[in-house]
C-alpha cells in the first residue's frame, strides 16, 4: 500500500539521528539514510503487557520508527484503567486489551503492523519468544518479569570459555511504576544483570500474621483480611472468594465494618476494602508516560546503536522534586537464570522418566512436573494431551539417546517451583554431561578454537 | 463525585484523594505549540481530569508531524494542528473542556498578553528564549503559573517559573514518625507507667506495644544516667541491649519492634532546620495581605515558642506494631487527643493574628487549620526566579562546579548548548544542523555561540563544553523524538499535577535531559 507522504519526509526527526555519523553512539552504529527503512521492515519487537506501560510503549516505538511489534496481554478492560490506559475507551470495557490497543495504534500511525496476543504469556510455546529481536516488558507482577526474563535468558548459549555467544543474546528492556516513583533497566542476558540477579531490588510483599488478624487486630487493614481470609471461607463453605465480584466485595467492606466496629477500630471505606484485597497499586498517567518513553528510548537506541545506552538500571522518584539516577548493577556470576546453567551429571543409562523425577528432588531446582526440550525437540510434554501422548514413549528411553549421544548438552526443562509458598512457572537452562563418555566433540571444538 | 468518575479515577485517588482531584478539575491549562512535546503533557493531563485546555498552535498539519505525533493522522493533513490535536485530545475524555486557538503562541504574547491571565497555567513548549523570557514577564506579572517544557534531539529541559510555591501535604516517602518518646507528654507517661515490662503473663508481655516498652526502658536509662539519654554509639547499642534483656522469648516480635525502633529515643528535640528556616522567613512577619499558609507559619511559630515548648504540634498518628488491641487503641487515643489539643492551641493563635492584622478571626477554616497541623514537619516552600534573572546572573559557582563535575558535565554542556541554539536560530532563522549541507559550518558556529555564552556567564579556565556534545547538538538538528518528547512532556506534567494539587514538592532549577546515558540532572539555577 502506498504511503500518503513520502516516507523521508515523515520520519524527517529520526532520521537526523538514525542518518548522521555521531560521536557518540555504540561501535556498531552504522548511519545511512536507508537505517529507518530497514528498522521498520527487518526489526521485530515483543511489547509484553498491554496496560498502563504497554499502551505508551506501542504508541512510542510505532512513532520511533518500529513498524513490526506482536504485543500479548491476557486482561481486559476495565474502567479504572481508562485514567491512563490512553488506547481504551468506555465502550471498549471488557474487551481484550492487547486487540484494543493493537488495533487503535494501527488506525493512528500508517504502515505499522501489531500483532495482538490475548492470552498468557505462559500459553506460548518458549520457540515464540525467539522471533524478536528484543522484548520489552511493560508489567505490573514480579512473578510474569520472572518468567519472561527466563524464556530470554533461555536462549543464551555460551562458548567454552563462558563468554556468551552473541548471536543467542535476547535483549530485555523493562519497565515499572508506582504512583509517582518508577524504573527502567536495560537486561542484555549474560553481560548485565537479569531480573533474577538482582531479584532483591523487589521486596516480597509483607503479609500479615493470621494471629494478628483472628485475636489481635490494630488496623482497617487487619479488619479487612480478616473478613477476606478466615471470615469468608467460615461463611461461604467451599465457595471461591472472587475479588471482581461486587457482591463479594461488598459483603467483605460490611464484615469488616463489623469487625472494625467490635473493637473501636477506624478507617474502613470501601475503597480501602478493595484496595488490600486486590492489592491495588496506585498509578498515574504521566509515570507510566515517562517510564515507557525511557524504555522506548532505549530499545530505540539499542537496537539501532545510534547513541549510547543506559547501563542499567534508571530511576525515577517524583515525591519531591524530580530525582533520575542511573545505576550500574553488576550481574550474578553464579545465576542459576542467566549463568551457563546448572550441570547435572548423568550415567548414559539414565532415562528420561528417571531424569525428570529427580529435577524434583536436586537441591537447586526443585522443579515439580517439568516438560523437557532440547535443541527445540519436544522431550517430553507434560500438556497439551495430545503432545504429551505424543512424547510420552519416550520417557523409558535413556537421555543420553534422546540427546544423540552426545557427550555433554544444554536441555530445557519448564514446570512449578515454590517460591516463598506459591507456586510459580519457572523456566531452567540445565547442562547435561554423561559419565565416561569420550569427548570426541569436546576436542573438536576445543581445536577449532 | 459521581460512582463512575470514582471509579475511572480510582487508581489516582489513592494519591492525590478527592480534595486532589478537585484541584485539578478546577484549573484551566493554557498550552502553547501541540508538537509531541505539548501535546503528551496535555495527554496526561486530560486523561487525569483536568478542567479545561486551550492549545494555541498557529501551525498546519506537515508530513513531519506524523513522524512524532499521536494525536495527528493522515487526514490531519493541510489542516490546523491546534484543531486536529484539540480533537483526539477530547476522545480520551468527555469531561474535560478543550479549546483551542489557532494563532502562533509568539504572535500572542507579543500582541496580546492579557490573553494568558484568564489560565491557571501555561505550559510553554518548544518556545525561543526571546519568547520565553517575555512571556515568563507576563505570567509573573498575573500571578500565572508557567512550566517549560523543551524536547531537542537526545536531550531537553523541564523548568517552573513563578514567584512561590507552598506545600502542606508534601507527602515524603520516608518521614521519622513524631512518637515523643524520649519526652512523653504526662497522660502519656501515666499510661506507660501503668504497664510492668517484668509481667509473669506472657501473652500480656508479648504484647506490649514497643511504645509502651521504650518509653519505659529509657524511663531506666535516664535514671541511672543523671537524666541524659543514650547519645554516643556505645550507648546506643547498650540501650539496644537493655531491651534485650527486657526479652523472655526470641520470638517476642514487639521487643524485635522495640530493639528496631530503638534509635527513635535518641531523635533529636525540637524542629528541623528545614522548618526553622520557614519560620524565621521573613514572609511569617504577617500583615493584612498575607496568605492563609503565612499565617499559620506565623502561629505556628508562635506556638512553638510558647505551648509547644520547642515542638510542633503533634501529628496524633502512630504506626502498626504488635500490641493487644486494647492497647493499642489507648495509644491510638492518647496520640489523638494531644494532636488535638496541639492543633486547638494553634487555632487560637490563628485567631488572634487573624484579628491583629484586621481581618475576618473566622476566614482560616478548622479543616485548614488541622491539615496544617497534622504537616507541620513536612512543609515546603519552593521559590523561583523570574527567567530572566536565571539567564542573566546564573549561580556562577554552581555552574563553575558542574562544569567540570564528570557525573554533571554533559547535562550542563546541554544546558548551555540549549540556549546557545536558541541564539543561534535568532540570529540565523534556522536550528544549527537543520540542513546537511551546513554541518560543518553550524558545529564552528555553535561553538563559538556557547563559548561567547561561557565567557559572558564569567566563566574561564578550564569550564569548557565537550567537543562531542556540540557535534551532537549539531547532529540533532533540532528534530522532536517521540520518544524525548512523551518523556519531557510526562515530567512536565507531573509538575503540573504537583503545582495544581498543592500536595508533593515541585521542581526546582532546572531539570535538564540527558538522552544519550539517561544520566538527567536536576541544575539548581
Amino acid at each position: 500500500m502506498a504511503e500518503a507522504v513520502a516516507p523521508e519526509m515523515r520520519w524527517r526527526d529520526v532520521n537526523k539521528l538514525l542518518a548522521r555519523p555521531g560521536n557518540i553512539v555504540a561501535p556498531t552504529f552504522e548511519h545511512s539514510p536507508q537505517l529507518r527503512d530497514d528498522l521498520g521492515k527487518y526489526v521485530r519487537l515483543l511489547v509484553v503487557g498491554a496496560g498502563g506501560l504497554g499502551c505508551e510503549l506501542l504508541k512510542d516505538l510505532a512513532l520511533m520508527g518500529f513498524q513490526n511489534i506482536d504485543v500479548i496481554d491476557m486482561d481486559t478492560i476495565e474502567v479504572s484503567n481508562l485514567n491512563r490506559q490512553f488506547l481504551f475507551r468506555l465502550q471498549d470495557v471488557g474487551k481484550s486489551k492487547a486487540e484494543v490497543a493493537a488495533k487503535r495504534v494501527m488506525q493512528r500511525v500508517s504502515g505499522v503492523t501489531i500483532v495482538p496476543h490475548f492470552c498468557r504469556i505462559e500459553d506460548k510455546d518458549i520457540e515464540f519468544y525467539n522471533n524478536f529481536q528484543i522484548i520489552v516488558l511493560g508489567l505490573d507482577s514480579i512473578e510474569a518479569r520472572s518468567y519472561i526474563n527466563s524464556v530470554a535468558c533461555s536462549f543464551l548459549e555460551y562458548d567454552e570459555n563462558d563468554n556468551p555467544l552473541e548471536e543467542t543474546v535476547k535483549p530485555m528492556v523493562d519497565g515499572g511504576t508506582e504512583g509517582f516513583k518508577g524504573h527502567a533497566r536495560v537486561i542484555m542476558p549474560g553481560t548485565t544483570p537479569c531480573f533474577e540477579c538482582n531479584i532483591w531490588l523487589f521486596p516480597p510483599q509483607v503479609k500479615f500474621p493470621l494471629c494478628t488478624l483472628a485475636e489481635t487486630p490494630r488496623t482497617a487493614a487487619h479488619c479487612i483480611e480478616y473478613a477476606h481470609l478466615i471470615r469468608w471461607d467460615e461463611v461461604h463453605s467451599g465457595k471461591a472468594f472472587d475479588a471482581d465480584n461486587p457482591e463479594h466485595m461488598q459483603w467483605v467492606y460490611s464484615e469488616a465494618v463489623k469487625r472494625a466496629d467490635l473493637f473501636g477500630i477506624t478507617g474502613v471505606t470501601y475503597s480501602l476494602t478493595q484496595g488490600v484485597v486486590k492489592n491495588i497499586i496506585p498509578a498515574i498517567a504521566s509515570t507510566n508516560a515517562i517510564i515507557s518513553a525511557a524504555c522506548a528510548l532505549e530499545a530505540f537506541k539499542l537496537i539501532s546503536g545510534c547513541s549510547k545506552t543506559l547501563s542499567n538500571y534508571l530511576t525515577y522518584n517524583g515525591l519531591d522534586g524530580i530525582h533520575i539516577k542511573a545505576t550500574d548493577f553488576v550481574r550474578e556470576k553464579d545465576c542459576l537464570v542467566c549463568g551457563p546453567g546448572t550441570l547435572i551429571e548423568l550415567e548414559t543409562s539414565v532415562t528420561l522418566q528417571q531424569f525428570i523425577e529427580s529435577l524434583a528432588e536436586h537441591p537447586k531446582l526443585l522443579i515439580s512436573k517439568p516438560s523437557v526440550t532440547y535443541r527445540g525437540n519436544n522431550l517430553y510434554m507434560q500438556a497439551p494431551p495430545i503432545l504429551e501422548e505424543m512424547t510420552r514413549a519416550n520417557l523409558h528411553l535413556p537421555l543420553f539417546d534422546l540427546m544423540d549421544k552426545v557427550p555433554k548438552g544444554t536441555v530445557h526443562v519448564s514446570g512449578t517451583t515454590n517460591k516463598e509458598g506459591k507456586k510459580t512457572s519457572c523456566l531452567r537452562k540445565l547442562r547435561v554431561a554423561f559419565k565416561g563418555v569420550d569427548g570426541i566433540v569436546d576436542m573438536d571444538v576445543a581445536g577449532a578454537s | 463525585m459521581a460512582a463512575e468518575s470514582k471509579t475511572k479515577y480510582d487508581r489516582q485517588l489513592r494519591i492525590w484523594g478527592e480534595q486532589g482531584q478537585a484541584a485539578l478539575e478546577k484549573a484551566s491549562i493554557c498550552l502553547l505549540n501541540c508538537g509531541p512535546t505539548g501535546s503528551e503533557a496535555l495527554k496526561n493531563l486530560v486523561l487525569g481530569g483536568i478542567g479545561s485546555i486551550t492549545i494555541v498552535d498557529g501551525s498546519k498539519v506537515e508530513a513531519f508531524d506524523l513522524g512524532n505525533n499521536f494525536m495527528l493522522d493522515e487526514e490531519s493533513l493541510g489542516q490546523s494542528k491546534a484543531k486536529c490535536v484539540c480533537a483526539f485530545l477530547q476522545e480520551l475524555n468527555d469531561a474535560v473542556k478543550a479549546k483551542f486557538v489557532e494563532e502562533a503562541p509568539e504572535t500572542l504574547i507579543e500582541t496580546k498578553p492579557s490573553f494568558f491571565s484568564q489560565f491557571t497555567l501555561v505550559i510553554a513548549t518548544q518556545i525561543l528564549e526571546s519568547y520565553l523570557l517575555k512571556l515568563d514577564k507576563i505570567c509573573w506579572q498575573a500571578n500565572v503559573m508557567l512550566v517549560v517544557a523543551r524536547s531537542y534531539g537526545l536531550t531537553g529541559l523541564v523548568r517552573i517559573s513563578m514567584k512561590e510555591h507552598v506545600v502542606i501535604e508534601s507527602k515524603p516517602d520516608h518521614f521519622l514518625d513524631d512518637l515523643r518518646l524520649h519526652h512523653p507528654w504526662p497522660e502519656l507517661k501515666q499510661y506507660a507507667n501503668t504497664f510492668d515490662l517484668n509481667v509473669k503473663d506472657a501473652v500480656v508481655h508479648k504484647h506490649i506495644p514497643y511504645i509502651i516498652i521504650l518509653i519505659n526502658i529509657v524511663e531506666e536509662w535516664a535514671n541511672s544516667h543523671g537524666g541524659n539519654l543514650p547519645s554516643t554509639r556505645q550507648e546506643k547499642r547498650d540501650f539496644k541491649d537493655q531491651v534485650k534483656g527486657h526479652m523472655l522469648n526470641f520470638d517476642e516480635e514487639n521487643y524485635r519492634e522495640a530493639m528496631d525502633a530503638s534509635f527513635k529515643v535518641s531523635a533529636s528535640r525540637g524542629i528541623s532546620s528545614h522548618i526553622q528556616q520557614i519560620i524565621s522567613d521573613n514572609a511569617a512577619e504577617v500583615g493584612s495581605t498575607s496568605p492563609d499558609f503565612w499565617v499559620l507559619v506565623a502561629a505556628l511559630k508562635e506556638f512553638i515558642e510558647n505551648e509547644g515548648d520547642g515542638e510542633p504540634p503533634l501529628e496524633g498518628s502512630i504506626p502498626d506494631m504488635t500490641s493487644l488491641t486494647e492497647y493499642y487503641i489507648n495509644l491510638q487515643k492518647i496520640y489523638q487527643a494531644k494532636a488535638e489539643s496541639d492543633c486547638l492551641a494553634v487555632e487560637h493563635h490563628v485567631r488572634s493574628l487573624l484579628k491583629r492584622i484586621g481581618r475576618d478571626p473566622e476566614s482560616i477554616s478548622k479543616a485548614y487549620i488541622k491539615n496544617f497541623c497534622k504537616n507541620a514537619r513536612k512543609l515546603s516552600v519552593c521559590r523561583y526566579r523570574q527567567l530572566e534573572d536565571e539567564y542573566n546572573s546564573p549561580v556562577l559557582p554552581e555552574l563553575q562546579k558542574y562544569l567540570t563535575d564528570e557525573d554533571y558535565s554533559f547535562a550542563v554542556g546541554f544546558y548551555i548548548l540549549l540556549r546557545a541554539v536558541d541564539r543561534f536560530a535568532a540570529n540565523y532563522n534556522r536550528f544549527p544542523g537543520m540542513f546537511d549541507g551546513d554541518m560543518d559550518e553550524d558545529i564552528s558556529w555553535l561553538k563559538t555561540i556557547a563559548v561567547g555564552m561561557l565567557n559572558d556567564l564569567g566563566c574561564h579556565g578550564s569550564a569548557i563544553i565537550p567537543e562531542d556534545l556540540i557535534n551532537e547538538m549539531c547532529r540533532f538538528g533540532g528534530a522532536e523524538l517521540h520518544a524525548v518528547a512523551a518523556l519531557i512532556g510526562g515530567i512536565a506534567s507531573q509538575e503540573v499535577i504537583k503545582l495544581v494539587t498543592k500536595q508533593f514538592v515541585p521542581l526546582t532549577g532546572t531539570f535538564i535531559f540527558n538522552g544519550i546515558d539517561q544520566k538527567s540532572q536536576v541544575l539548581p539555577f
